[in-house]
């Protein structure tokens, strides 16, 4: 993506890729470093800004970049995907470039693993399953119980992957709801998910 | 509904309707266009069970598509079962294809959630699952039924179809398979084929309880047998098969047999099978899935004693 320039701003972002250690500071500084040696190896050197924002999906932070963006030959932002499109969509004129492949929408099960929870579908669920989700952690996305391929609590697709039907229904025995699951669930209204194309999200008394 | 208050007027429905203890096989298309195998594969079956499952691209690896080669089997004058899994196709392409092969002539249809495609030959693939099976199983009834589309609209020409689901009493937890079951025969189950039987005290616990709840009241349910081939094939499937349970105490018994008599065993322990399930409460029918060994069906058949099979 950089090989054709030789002076480049990388933008990290104070949200949710610091939490997640994928494009804060640290990771910003690791990465700044990293290209520096590599194309001075190459005999052809990188100079490299090193800057953060706030976040990268807010204008009033992207707006930060209005005095200096024009002074590299590319933008490298280490936000999640959102951020090189919030710069891009600022600053028409110049090159950005992503650094970071965002993945899923989950949390840290512990130190240094993450797992998806949320598939973002718009048609929340989880309050009949207890606060799982079978959208997100089903493979298959079933609304009606584990599959035929449930095995000792695994999903058939891998011995790492939780079958989330087999915890959902553990916990509906073990509280005596298990008639919770009986309930026929209508095809889903899929619209509200990407299916139904971009989305958008308005709170009326925020907008002026 | 249909003529004679039947479905879909199926020989299947007709042999269970009548009260006959039901015999089903079970043919995978061809890796390919080649119609000359299937019709190999499936002559074996003919006279010799009631209805012929047709797979959808079992374990997720691309074949020719299960409504071709249910409606070539049409063609040849036997009788298949129609599989549709939920992984390929959304609502638009399920309904279609309902229709499509009800027009063709198909009058049996199975609804599954389909083998994951990462267990496949194209595991990059984009899952569907828009509808589940138990959806699915509503969506044909609906279709059926009432004459309409998910979405309300009137079809023109309703599809006649006699709807089957699965059934797998030895995958986890087991205390929910058959409250599954229950919850599919709600959503308009006529039948249900069960996954390969092996541990015979789980599925007889299965069976009573499926009895004791009424369920085979409502629906007809198909004890799911495939005959062990060797001891490799045993062993296989119970480490790698999911959802499968092959108890240690078989694998023993086939692996006992010897060099040569594997096979015998394996047919033997089929054939043991089928009759303890003519006795069981609540079992209507067998079906037989001998994978890649559809030859050997009709001298099971024959053993079982389960030919002729009735005229209705």
């Amino acid at each position: 993506m950089v090989q054709p320039y030789d002076n480049v701003m990388l933008v990290g972002c104070k949200g949710c890729v610091t939490v997640c250690n994928a494009g804060g500071l640290k990771e910003v500084q690791i990465l700044a470093s990293t290209l520096r040696i590599a194309r001075k190896k190459e005999g052809r050197p990188l100079k490299v800004e090193e800057r953060m924002l706030e976040r990268q999906c807010d204008p009033e932070y992207i707006e930060q970049l209005r005095d200096s963006f024009d002074q590299y030959q590319a933008v490298l932002s280490m936000a999640c995907g959102v951020g090189p499109q919030f710069l891009s969509e600022a600053y028409p004129g110049q090159k950005f470039f992503p650094t970071v492949n965002t993945r899923f929408m989950g949390g840290a099960v512990s130190h240094g693993i993450w797992e998806e929870r949320c598939a973002g579908c718009g048609t929340c669920i989880i309050h009949y399953f207890d606060g799982m989700c079978p959208i997100a952690r089903c493979s298959k996305s079933l609304q009606h119980g584990p599959c035929g391929g449930s095995a000792k609590g695994k999903c058939e697709i891998s011995k790492d992957v939780v079958c989330i039907w087999d915890m959902i229904v553990r916990k509906k025995m073990e509280q005596g709801r298990l008639d919770d699951l009986r309930q026929y669930r209508a095809a889903k209204d899929w619209r509200t998910a990407r299916d139904g194309g971009p989305r958008r999200s308005t709170r009326e008394e925020l907008v002026k | 509904m249909s003529d004679n208050g039947y479905k879909s007027g199926s020989t299947l429905e007709k042999v269970l309707r009548a009260g006959h203890f039901a015999f089903t096989g079970e043919c995978g298309p061809p890796k390919g266009a080649n119609v000359e195998h299937l019709k190999e594969k499936m002559a074996p079956l003919r006279g010799v069970v009631d209805a012929i499952n047709v797979t959808d691209n079992q374990t997720a690896v691309v074949r020719m598509s299960s409504a071709a080669a249910s409606t070539l089997m049409v063609q040849a004058g036997l009788e298949p079962n129609f599989q549709m899994v939920c992984r390929d196709r959304n609502r638009l392409a399920m309904q279609s294809d309902i229709l499509g092969v009800s027009a063709l002539g198909i009058r049996n249809m199975l609804c599954l959630s389909g083998d994951h495609q990462l267990f496949g030959n194209h595991p990059e693939a984009k899952n569907v699952y828009d509808l589940d099976s138990m959806q699915l199983i509503a969506l044909v009834k609906k279709m059926r039924d009432e004459g309409k589309f998910l979405n309300g609209e009137d079809i023109d020409g309703p599809p006649k179809l006699f709807i089957g689901a699965a059934a797998n009493p030895f995958a986890d937890p087991a205390e929910f398979r058959v409250v599954r079951m229950a919850t599919k025969i709600d959503a308009g189950a006529d039948f249900i084929q069960t996954q390969c039987i092996y541990n015979m005290p789980k599925f007889r616990e299965f069976m009573k309880h499926a009895v004791d709840m009424g369920l085979t009241e409502k629906c007809y349910v198909l004890a799911g047998v495939t005959p062990m081939k060797s001891a490799g094939m045993a062993k296989y499937m119970a480490k790698s098969v999911p959802g499968m349970d092959v108890p240690d105490e078989l694998i023993k018994r086939i692996e006992g047999a010897g060099k040569g008599k594997m096979a015998e065993e394996g047919i033997k322990f089929a054939i043991e099978q089928i009759q303890e399930f003519k006795e069981m409460k609540g079992v209507a029918g067998v079906h037989l899935m001998a994978i890649e060994w559809e030859h050997k069906v009709p001298e099971i058949a024959e053993r079982a004693g389960m030919l002729p099979r009735p005229k209705v």
